[in-house]
């Protein structure tokens, strides 16, 4: 059974009178291991899909079951503990606290799962050992690069153990060479086993992935594996 | 769902972030709690110092005056001065001896007269008392003797004074066996009262006592004539027996007068119902002044419902960012509830302390006793949680009720 399976996926918004497709029905599914980007320009619908895909928003039609959780049939408190223990998100803009050292942003997750505090201590260190920052677990955000940042913020994802990862742009705020080495990062997550899906508008991004999705006005327009080599390429 | 422990610490590292900020907000609880505290404490304070001159008259005590003090009975008790003040006479003190739980009677008669020893002078209250007067009113001698009955049947020329009397006529000498002067005549102090201290704005140790007989032979002049006296005292056996005591007295004293009941030409006062009126009076006086200043633990809670508005704001994004990393709408909800009231319960603690030092303060300046109990203390700081609880709930269900997308979104 696939990790994630969308069948006739709609979201409506309503604009004043006007009523917004962005998501006019869309069906795919994504198996375990994936490796998979959704791209396509603003206003395709593709940011709407991520937020369903997390457990953030509801779709209106249709049916999506991620892990064997129905989306549309949860409460808020359903899709809160989702989100805690069946996505790790990873955005454009790190989002950590600030206030919070990198130890302590990586614990955020587990602090709302109920884990204990001592249990909470050894995973978090052990993730950014995985990440490579094992040496600056006890600094703030401020006193870390973007690519850090980002290491952390992956560090994060990974906590709650989930069994799919999201990232919204995450190269988006990086200069290029710290991108690759973070989209990098993401393949080795992929081999180690983890289900990663990428919401980008970058196609380099796209190109190092396993597959890519690509939206346009609220449809999947295609839906293709990529070729091994162009995605070696990304990496150059 | 978050454990209790990660809910603490989370609130009070959001404190700490803006230490400025939380103590301001803070302040406004505290000058709150602090000024209701105050407030309670000062009038419990008057409450129990009226009490206690109150009672420093003396226990079970029924005090009869002549005249009425009801309806239309006053005017007639001065249109007909004649017999209105001078209605109670020693025979009728002797009469309400004869009636059951009586312990004490005490007649007396009132009289001013200036008093010069020691080329100083001093204008008293002269009472001419049996020396039952001293039992009556709970009195003890301090230095010297009290007259006895037989002195008093003599209208022996000796008296005894009241500390301020004492203190003014004899600075730094012992009154006791010295000689003064009153109305043209020579009296000898036998003896010096206690100090019983002021009840209401009377100082009640400016007085001099003397035997009945004496007052009322050589000092009273016309009022002095005849056996009438202006007052008895008469003390109940105990505090059960008060009520039906002053009964039987205006009975008696109904029977005797020949006069019925609203038409009476005395009164009988009990102490104990004046000790409630006059506590009940303090009572509104401290409930006054505990509301007024609940208003500023008002403003206070106000301050605080500001404050977590304003954070609910700045924190929009970070409130995003913990839902999309699961957190419940619970969490968020008792997260900004818990700072809100961790700032107010704070606040109410140290208001408290500050509140109980401006009591001590104040009861101080006015020589008031200090009255703090556990149950205002302990109502100060529950009020406060309370405080916390209804002006952080607004807040906090914003925050719990944000859009984790919008959230996200903010910059």
């Amino acid at each position: 059974m696939p990790l994630i399976e969308a069948n006739n996926v709609t979201k409506l918004y309503r604009m004043g009178d006007e009523t917004v497709h962005a998501l006019a029905g869309v069906s795919f599914s994504i198996p375990q291991r994936d490796y998979c980007a959704i791209v396509g320009p603003s206003g395709s619908g593709k940011s709407t899909l991520m937020n369903i895909l997390g457990g953030l928003d509801t779709p209106s039609g249709g049916r999506i079951t991620i892990a064997g959780n129905d989306i549309g049939e949860m409460t808020d408190d359903d899709l809160a503990a989702f989100r805690n223990q069946t996505v790790g998100f990873i955005f454009q803009s790190f989002n950590l606290l600030p206030r919070l050292t990198a130890l302590e942003n990586v614990e955020l997750p587990m602090i709302y799962g109920g884990v204990l505090p001592k249990e909470r201590h050894e995973r978090a260190a052990a993730l950014l050992q995985r990440v490579g920052l094992g040496e600056r677990m006890g600094h703030r955000p401020t006193q870390l690069s973007g690519g850090q940042q980002q290491r952390v913020a992956i560090a994060r994802a990974l906590a709650g153990k989930p069994a799919l990862i999201l990232a919204d742009e995450p190269t988006g705020a990086l200069d290029s060479n710290t991108g690759i080495e973070i989209l990098a990062l993401f393949s080795q997550l992929n081999r180690e086993g983890a289900t990663i899906v990428i919401v980008t508008h970058d196609h380099d991004v796209a190109r190092s992935t396993k597959r890519t999705i690509e939206m346009r006005d609220g449809y999947i327009v295609s839906d293709q594996l990529n070729d091994r080599s162009e995605r070696h390429d990304a990496h150059v | 769902m978050m454990r209790t422990s990660d809910l603490v610490s989370s609130a009070s590292r959001a404190l700490r972030a803006n230490p400025m900020r939380s103590a301001l907000t803070a302040l406004g609880v505290i000058i709150g709690v602090a000024s209701v505290v105050a407030m309670v404490a000062l009038g419990s304070g008057a409450q129990a110092q009226v009490e206690r001159s109150i009672a420093s008259l003396g226990s079970n005590l029924l005090i009869v005056v002549p005249g009425s003090m009801r309806g239309a009975g006053g005017v007639r008790g001065q249109a007909g001065a004649g017999g209105g003040f001078d209605s109670l006479t020693l025979n009728d003190a002797e009469a309400i001896a004869q009636l059951d739980g009586v312990a004490a009677v005490a007649p007396s008669q009132r009289a001013r007269a200036q008093i010069i020893a020691n080329g100083l002078n001093w204008n008293p209250e002269v009472n001419g008392v049996t020396p039952d007067f001293l039992i009556a009113r709970d009195w003890e001698i301090a230095q010297g003797r009290m007259f006895d009955e037989t002195e008093e049947r003599q209208a022996r020329r000796i008296i005894v004074l009241g500390n301020t009397v004492a203190e003014n006529l004899f600075p730094n000498m012992d009154p006791v066996g010295q000689t003064v002067r009153m109305n043209g005549g020579a009296y000898e102090v036998i003896g010096v009262l206690e100090t019983k201290g002021q009840s209401g704005f009377q100082d009640q140790d400016d007085i001099v006592l003397a035997p009945l007989t004496t007052v009322k032979r050589r000092i009273a002049g016309r009022r002095g004539r005849g056996d009438t006296v202006s007052q008895i005292s008469v003390t109940a056996e105990s505090e059960q027996a008060l009520s039906r005591l002053q009964e039987d007295v205006e009975n008696l004293l109904r029977q005797r007068h020949r006069t019925r009941e609203g038409e009476d030409d005395f009164t009988v006062q009990n102490l104990s119902s004046i000790t409630e009126t006059a506590a009940q009076t303090t009572g509104v006086f401290t409930a006054l002044l505990g509301g007024i200043s609940a208003v500023s633990l008002l403003v206070g809670g106000i301050g605080i419902m500001n404050i977590m508005l304003v954070s609910v704001t700045e924190r929009t994004r970070e409130i995003g960012l913990r839902k999309a990393l699961g957190a419940r709408q619970s969490d968020i909800l008792h997260q900004f509830g818990l700072e809100a009231v961790t700032l107010s319960v704070a606040g109410g603690i140290i208001g408290l302390v500050i509140g109980v030092a401006g009591a001590w303060g104040m009861t101080t300046l006015f020589n008031l006793p200090l009255v703090v109990s556990a149950l205002n203390a302990g109502l100060a700081i529950a009020f406060s949680g309370l405080v916390g609880v209804v002006f952080g709930a607004y807040p906090a269900w914003r925050a719990a009720k944000l859009d984790p997308i919008e959230a996200l979104r903010r910059e």
